[in-house]
C-alpha cells in the first residue's frame, strides 16, 4: 500500500485514541481536584494533569495561570492545541477523508458521524458538562475501535491501525500513571494518607480498572500494585505489557507480509517487551517509577520514529 | 473595413429569440412526450409531500456518503453538498443515438486538433485559423511540441457540455478536454435514485451506469506507454484533500481498484515514475490524473507547485508514463478556440457537424467586439479563460452598471472575453420549493478515448434551481439530476 | 575553431538531503556554425543520465538521486567544432515557428520602459539596424553588475534596476524586440573568452531573433555583439524559465552549497 495510506491509518487510529486518553486524562484532573477540595487541601493537580497530557510547554507559551478552566479549555476544545481532544477528533477525520478508499464503510461512518457531532450542538461549548463529554469521547472511541476491529479485512492496513492504537495507547498509560509522581502532596498529608489513596483510586478510574484491580489482588488500593496492574499485568488490556504484544504482533505480520524484511523498529519493540515481560515492580520501584516511566515514553518515542522511516515515508 | 456582420467561421447555430417559450424535456402541460409518460404518471400519484421527504431521505444519502464539492471564493462551507432534484431528466433511444454520434465526432476532432497543433500544424497552414490565436494562447504548451503520446490520445476524459434547444437540436456549450469533473455524480445520482424509487427502475428499461469505472480503467490501460512491460499499472494523481473534487477523486479510485495517490508519494527515477508504498518503491504506467498542466512538475512547470512531483513531465515524454489527459489538451477546449470546432470537424473528419455550435463572438475583433457592445444586453459574455461560471454576464438579466462595468472589462482587454447570444436552454420539470416547475437543464455527458471511443450512456444533468435562471454551474448554486437514457 | 568544455557542478548540503533532481539542458545541437564532436553529461552518482529531445528541441538530461545525500557533483564534457556565421543560425532544428517567439511570458512582459526602449530602436530602418540599435542600448542601460539580480527577475526589473548580467541583457533584448514585433528568444550555453581570468562566467546567455530572408540571428546584448565561434549553444526557449540550463529540486532541509567550474579552452591550442 502506498506510503502515505499507511502513515494515515496509522494517525488516524493514534488520534482517535489519544482523543480518549485526553479525555481520560482530564478526567483524573477532575477527580483529583475534588478530592482535594473535599478533603480541604487544594494542590496542583491541574499543573499535573498538563504534564500528563505533554502539554505543559505549550499551554505556558499560551496562559501564565494553570487554573481549571484554562486547562480543561487547553485541553479540551483549544484549535491551537494538536492534541486538544476536538483538535485530535478532527484531525483523525482528515486524516481519514485523505484514506477514504482505505476504510471500510463502519470506519468511515464512525469517524465522519463523530466528527459532525463534534461540531453541532454546543457539545464542546465552554459550559458543556465535562464529565458528558469524556463519556461521548469515549464512547465515539470505543465505537470506532469496535467498527475498525470488527470490519477491517486483516492485511497490512489493518496491522498499520492496530500499531497506531497501541502505540499511542501504551504512550498515554504510561503518562497517566506518571500523573502521580507530579502532584504535590500537603505536607501534613504522607504517603499511604487518605488524599494518596484517592489518588491512585482516581487513576485506576481513569483507565476503567478499578473493578478490575480488586479482581485481580483482591486486596485494598497499594501503589505498587497499581503500577504493576498498568505496567506488567497481561490481562488488563490498557496495560504496557498488554499494548507491547500487539505491537510485536502486528510488527511480525506485517514482517511477514512484506518478505521478511524487519528493521531497528522490531528490536525496539522486542526490547521494550521483553523489559515488561520479565520486569518486576518491585525493581522498578526501587529504580524509581518516574525514571522508569520517562524512558519508556522516550523510548515509544523512538519507536514511532523507526517505524516511520521503514514503512511510512 | 468594419463589416458590421461579426467574422464567424460557423453558420450561426440554431438560437431563438429570448421571447421563445424554451423547450421542454417533459412536454407542454397537454402533451406529454411519450417517453416521459411513466415519469408524469409517477409524479401525479405521489403527493408532494412524500416528494418532499424522499428528497431530504436523498440529502442525508448524500451527506452520509460525504458527497460533497468545495465552492471556491464564497467563503462558506467547505463541505457543501450540492443540490440533488429527485425528478430525473429523461431521453429517449433515438435521441441519444444522435448525440452520442455527435459527441464521438467531436472528441476523435478534437484529439486530432491537439495532434495536428503539437506536430505539422496543418490547420493553421492551411489558413483556417488565425496561428496567433493558437501560438499565443496559454493553453498552448510548447513542452508538448512533437510528442507523440500512446495511441495519439490527448483528451482521454472528455466532459462536453451540451444545451438542448428544440426537439433534435443539441448544442455543445463548451468542451473541456483537460480534467473534466462530475462523473461521481453522474453515478451517485443513479444510486440514490434507485434506493429512493426502487418502483420507478422496475417499470423502465434504463441504461446503467454502473460500468463507467470500468470502462474508465480499460481506457487508461489501453493507453499504456511505449515502454510499459507486462500489465500496466494505473493510479489516480489528486492535488489532495483540499480540492474541490476530491470526493471524486477517491470514488473513482476506489470504484477502479487503483492507488488514490498525491504528488508526494510519487518520485521519478531514471525518468521513471514509481509510488512510495510500504513494501519499497512500485512502476507507475498510466496516471489519471486531476491536477492541472501548471501544477503538475515544478521541475517543467510553475516552480511553486507543491501539488505535482518533479521529474514527471520528463517521464512523460520519454514514453515512461501516460497522462490522461495529455499535457496541453486545453488548447482545445479555449473559449476562443471553441468557435473553430466545426471548422476541425470538416478539416480533420471531412463530415459536418452533427452537434451544432453557439454563434460565439470574439471580442478580440474589432467587428465582433463593435457588435457585442452594441447588443450587450441581449448577449452572455464569458471569460475566454475562465470555467465553473465564474465572472461571467447574462445581458438580458443584468443591471446597468454590471453592463456598463463589462463594457468597461470589454474595451480594456476585448482579447480576455467572447460573447454568445442568450440561449433558450431546455427546462426540466424540478421540485423547488413552491412545487414542481420547469427549471433550465444541461447535460455533460463523459466520453472515453483509449484505443476506441466509450461513452456510458447519460452523463450529469445540470439544473438551475432559480427560476429562469440561466447558470447551471454548481459553484453557482446549480444543482443536478438523475439522467436516464431509455432502451428500446 | 575547436572548443573543448570542462563543466563540473557540485553540490552540498549542511545536512542529508532526502532527494534532489534537475533538469540539464547543456548539450549543443548540430547546426551550420557548429558540429558535435564528441559531447558527454554524467555525474558522481549515475554513469549514464537518460535525455530526450525536449518542445524546443533541446537535449534533455534528467539528474536525479532518490536517497539521503550529502552532495553529488554532475560533469558536462565534449568538443566541438565551431565555424563563424555572423550569428546567422542555419540548418538547426526548429520544431516551432518563428511567430511563437512573439509570445510574451511572466519575465519578458514589458511595461512602460520596455516599451520605451523599443520605441527607441524603433526608427534605425531595417530590422537588422533595429536590431544592432536595440544591442547598444541595452547594454548603455543596464551594467554589468553580480549579484544585483536573480533568476526570478524580469526584464523590466532589470532594466529599472540599471544592473544586471547575461541573463537580464538577454530578456530585456528579447521584450524589446517582441515589442517590435520581432520574434525572439532566449538561447544559454558556452562562451569560450580566451582570457586567463574571465570577466564573464563561461556559461552565458544571449538573445535570438528571427529576421526575414536570414532566419534566426543571435545578438549578445551583454557583449554588444552578434555571436561567433566562441559560442556554443546548447538551449533555447522563450526566456530563461524553459532555457535553463539546470533547473532543480530537492526535498530536505539541508541548506545548499554550489560550486561551479567551467572550462572552455581552445582545443589543441597550449593555455
Amino acid at each position: 500500500m502506498l506510503s502515505r495510506t499507511a502513515d494515515n491509518l496509522y494517525w488516524l487510529a493514534r488520534y482517535m485514541e489519544r482523543a480518549e486518553n485526553i479525555a481520560r486524562i482530564v478526567m483524573v484532573g477532575h477527580r483529583m481536584t475534588s478530592l482535594a477540595r473535599s478533603l480541604g487541601n487544594s494542590g496542583n493537580e491541574w499543573h499535573s494533569t498538563l504534564l500528563a497530557a505533554g502539554c505543559e510547554p505549550a499551554f505556558f507559551a499560551k496562559h501564565a495561570e494553570a487554573s481549571a478552566p484554562l486547562v480543561i479549555d487547553y485541553l479540551v476544545r483549544d484549535p491551537d492545541n494538536p492534541s486538544s481532544i476536538f483538535t485530535c477528533l478532527e484531525t483523525a477525520r482528515r486524516n481519514a477523508r485523505a484514506v477514504r478508499t482505505a476504510l471500510t464503510v463502519d470506519m468511515w461512518d464512525a469517524l465522519n458521524e463523530t466528527w459532525y457531532q463534534a461540531r453541532g450542538g454546543g457539545r464542546f461549548a465552554a459550559t458543556a458538562d465535562l464529565p458528558a463529554l469524556v463519556d461521548w469521547v469515549k464512547e465515539r472511541s470505543l465505537l470506532f475501535a469496535g467498527a475498525y476491529a470488527n470490519t477491517m479485512l486483516r492485511n497490512d492496513a489493518y496491522y498499520f491501525t492496530r500499531l497506531g492504537t497501541f502505540i499511542e495507547r501504551a504512550d498515554n498509560t504510561a503518562r497517566i500513571l506518571d500523573v502521580k509522581y507530579h502532584v504535590l502532596m500537603p505536607r501534613h498529608e504522607g504517603i499511604g494518607g487518605a488524599l494518596d489513596y484517592y489518588h491512585w483510586q482516581a487513576i485506576l478510574r481513569s483507565v476503567s480498572a478499578l473493578r478490575s484491580y480488586h479482581w485481580v489482588y483482591q486486596d485494598r488500593l497499594k501503589p505498587w500494585l497499581v503500577a504493576e496492574l498498568l505496567l506488567l499485568r497481561p490481562e488488563m488490556p490498557r496495560s504496557l505489557l498488554s499494548c507491547y504484544e500487539q505491537i510485536i504482533r502486528h510488527l511480525e505480520l506485517l514482517a511477514e507480509a512484506y518478505g521478511g524484511k524487519r528493521g531497528e523498529c522490531h528490536r525496539i519493540a522486542g526490547e521494550l517487551h521483553a523489559k515488561l515481560r520479565f520486569g518486576r515492580i518491585q525493581d522498578i520501584f526501587q529504580s524509581g517509577l518516574h525514571e522508569f516511566l520517562t524512558e519508556f515514553i522516550d523510548r515509544s518515542v523512538t519507536l514511532g520514529d523507526e517505524i516511520s522511516s521503514l514503512y511510512l515515508l | 473595413m468594419g463589416s458590421p456582420e461579426p467574422s464567424d467561421v460557423n453558420l450561426p447555430a440554431a438560437e431563438k429569440p429570448e421571447t421563445a417559450i424554451p423547450f421542454d424535456e417533459m412536454g407542454t402541460a397537454g402533451q406529454c412526450r411519450p417517453h416521459y409518460e411513466l415519469v408524469r404518471r409517477w409524479l401525479d400519484e405521489t403527493p408532494p409531500e412524500l416528494l418532499a421527504l424522499k428528497r431530504r431521505e436523498a440529502e442525508l444519502l448524500f451527506r452520509r456518503i460525504g458527497i460533497t464539492f468545495a465552492v471556491y471564493a464564497e467563503g462558506g462551507d467547505p463541505e457543501r453538498l450540492i443540490p440533488f432534484d429527485i425528478i430525473p431528466r429523461v431521453l429517449d433511444a433515438a435521441e441519444w443515438e444522435l448525440v452520442s454520434r455527435g459527441l464521438r465526432q467531436r472528441v476523435r476532432a478534437l484529439n486530432a486538433f491537439i495532434r495536428d497543433v503539437y506536430h505539422r500544424r496543418e490547420i493553421l497552414r492551411a489558413g483556417l485559423m488565425p496561428p496567433a490565436l493558437v501560438l499565443h494562447n496559454e493553453g498552448f504548451r510548447p513542452e508538448m511540441q512533437d510528442f507523440e503520446p500512446a495511441q495519439g490520445v490527448y483528451t482521454h476524459v472528455a466532459g462536453i457540455d451540451i444545451v438542448r434547444l428544440g426537439p433534435r437540436e443539441f448544442t455543445v456549450l463548451e468542451d473541456n478536454c483537460r480534467t473534466p469533473s462530475g462523473v461521481s455524480y453522474m453515478m451517485e445520482n443513479r444510486e440514490a435514485m434507485m434506493r429512493l424509487f426502487p418502483d420507478l427502475f422496475a417499470h423502465h428499461r434504463i441504461a446503467s451506469v454502473a460500468h463507467y469505472p470500468e470502462e474508465l480503467l480499460d481506457t487508461l490501460q489501453s493507453v499504456a506507454p511505449p515502454n510499459c512491460q507486462g500489465e500496466p499499472r494505473v493510479a489516480l494523481l489528486t492535488p489532495g484533500a483540499h480540492n474541490s473534487a476530491y470526493y471524486e477523486h477517491s470514488f473513482l479510485a476506489d470504484e477502479m481498484g487503483i492507488e488514490l495517490v498525491e504528488g508526494a508519494d510519487l518520485f521519478v527515477d531514471d525518468n521513471v515514475v514509481y509510488m512510495r508504498t510500504t513494501e519499497g518503491p512500485k512502476r507507475v504506467d498510466v496516471l489519471y490524473r486531476r491536477v492541472d498542466d501548471d501544477f503538475l512538475d515544478p521541475l517543467t512547470f510553475r516552480p511553486e507547485s507543491v501539488v505535482g512531483t518533479p521529474g514527471l513531465f520528463n517521464a512523460y515524454r520519454s514514453g515512461n508514463l501516460t497522462l490522461a489527459n495529455g499535457v496541453g489538451a486545453g488548447i482545445a477546449d479555449d473559449k476562443a478556440i471553441y468557435r473553430f470546432v466545426p471548422a476541425m470537424i470538416r478539416f480533420y473528419l471531412g463530415e459536418e457537424p452533427i452537434l451544432s455550435n453557439v454563434r460565439t463572438f470574439s471580442c478580440a475583433q474589432d467587428g465582433d467586439l463593435a457588435y457585442v457592445l452594441d447588443h450587450l444586453e441581449e448577449l452572455v459574455v464569458k471569460e475566454a479563460r475562465g470555467s465553473g461560471g465564474y465572472g461571467m454576464l447574462i445581458g438580458p438579466q443584468a443591471t446597468q452598471e454590471q453592463l456598463a462595468e463589462f463594457r468597461a472589462k470589454l474595451r480594456a482587454a476585448p482579447g480576455d472575453y467572447i460573447a454568445q447570444p442568450t440561449l433558450a436552454l431546455s427546462t426540466c420539470p424540478t421540485f423547488v420549493e413552491a412545487g414542481i416547475a420547469p427549471r433550465h437543464v444541461d447535460l455533460r455527458p463523459f466520453v472515453l478515448v483509449g484505443r476506441d471511443i466509450r461513452i456510458v450512456p447519460g452523463g450529469l444533468t445540470r439544473v438551475a434551481m432559480r427560476a429562469g435562471s440561466l447558470v447551471v454551474n454548481s459553484s453557482q448554486g446549480g444543482g443536478t439530476k438523475d439522467t436516464w437514457v431509455l432502451e428500446d | 575553431m575547436r572548443l573543448r568544455v570542462r563543466h563540473q557542478t557540485a553540490y552540498s548540503y549542511d545536512s542529508p538531503i532526502a532527494a534532489a533532481i534537475q533538469t540539464l539542458r547543456l548539450t549543443p545541437r548540430n547546426y551550420d556554425g557548429l558540429r558535435v564532436v564528441q559531447w558527454r553529461v554524467w555525474s558522481d552518482r549515475r554513469r549514464e543520465l537518460p535525455v530526450f529531445i525536449d518542445g524546443y528541441g533541446n537535449p534533455t538530461h534528467c539528474h536525479a538521486v532518490n536517497y539521503p545525500h550529502t552532495d553529488a557533483t554532475v560533469f558536462v564534457e565534449g568538443e566541438v567544432e565551431t565555424a563563424a556565421t555572423h550569428g546567422i543560425v542555419r540548418g538547426a532544428p526548429e520544431p516551432l515557428p518563428p511567430l511563437f517567439f512573439l509570445r510574451r511570458t511572466p519575465l519578458t512582459v514589458p511595461d512602460a520602459a520596455l516599451e520605451a526602449l523599443a520605441r527607441q530602436a524603433a526608427p534605425q530602418g531595417s530590422v537588422l539596424k533595429q536590431l544592432h540599435a536595440l544591442l547598444h542600448l541595452v547594454r548603455d542601460r543596464v551594467d554589468y553588475l553580480r549579484g544585483a539580480t536573480d533568476v526570478a527577475t524580469t526584464a523590466a526589473e532589470a532594466l529599472a534596476a540599471g544592473a544586471g548580467v547575461c541573463q537580464d541583457h538577454a530578456h530585456i533584448f528579447i521584450a524589446a524586440a517582441r515589442q517590435l514585433g520581432i520574434p525572439a528568444r532566449y538561447v544559454g550555453g558556452y562562451i569560450w573568452t580566451g582570457l586567463e581570468t574571465q570577466e564573464y562566467q563561461a556559461t552565458h546567455a544571449w538573445a535570438e531573433t528571427f529576421v526575414h530572408d536570414l532566419g534566426w540571428v543571435g545578438f549578445d546584448p551583454a557583449n554588444r555583439i552578434c555571436p561567433t565561434e566562441a559560442y556554443i549553444r546548447t538551449s533555447v526557449g522563450l526566456d530563461y524559465r524553459s532555457a535553463a540550463p539546470v533547473r532543480g529540486i530537492r526535498r530536505g532541509a539541508g541548506a545548499e552549497t554550489l560550486s561551479v567550474a567551467v572550462n572552455v579552452i581552445q582545443a589543441g591550442v597550449d593555455q
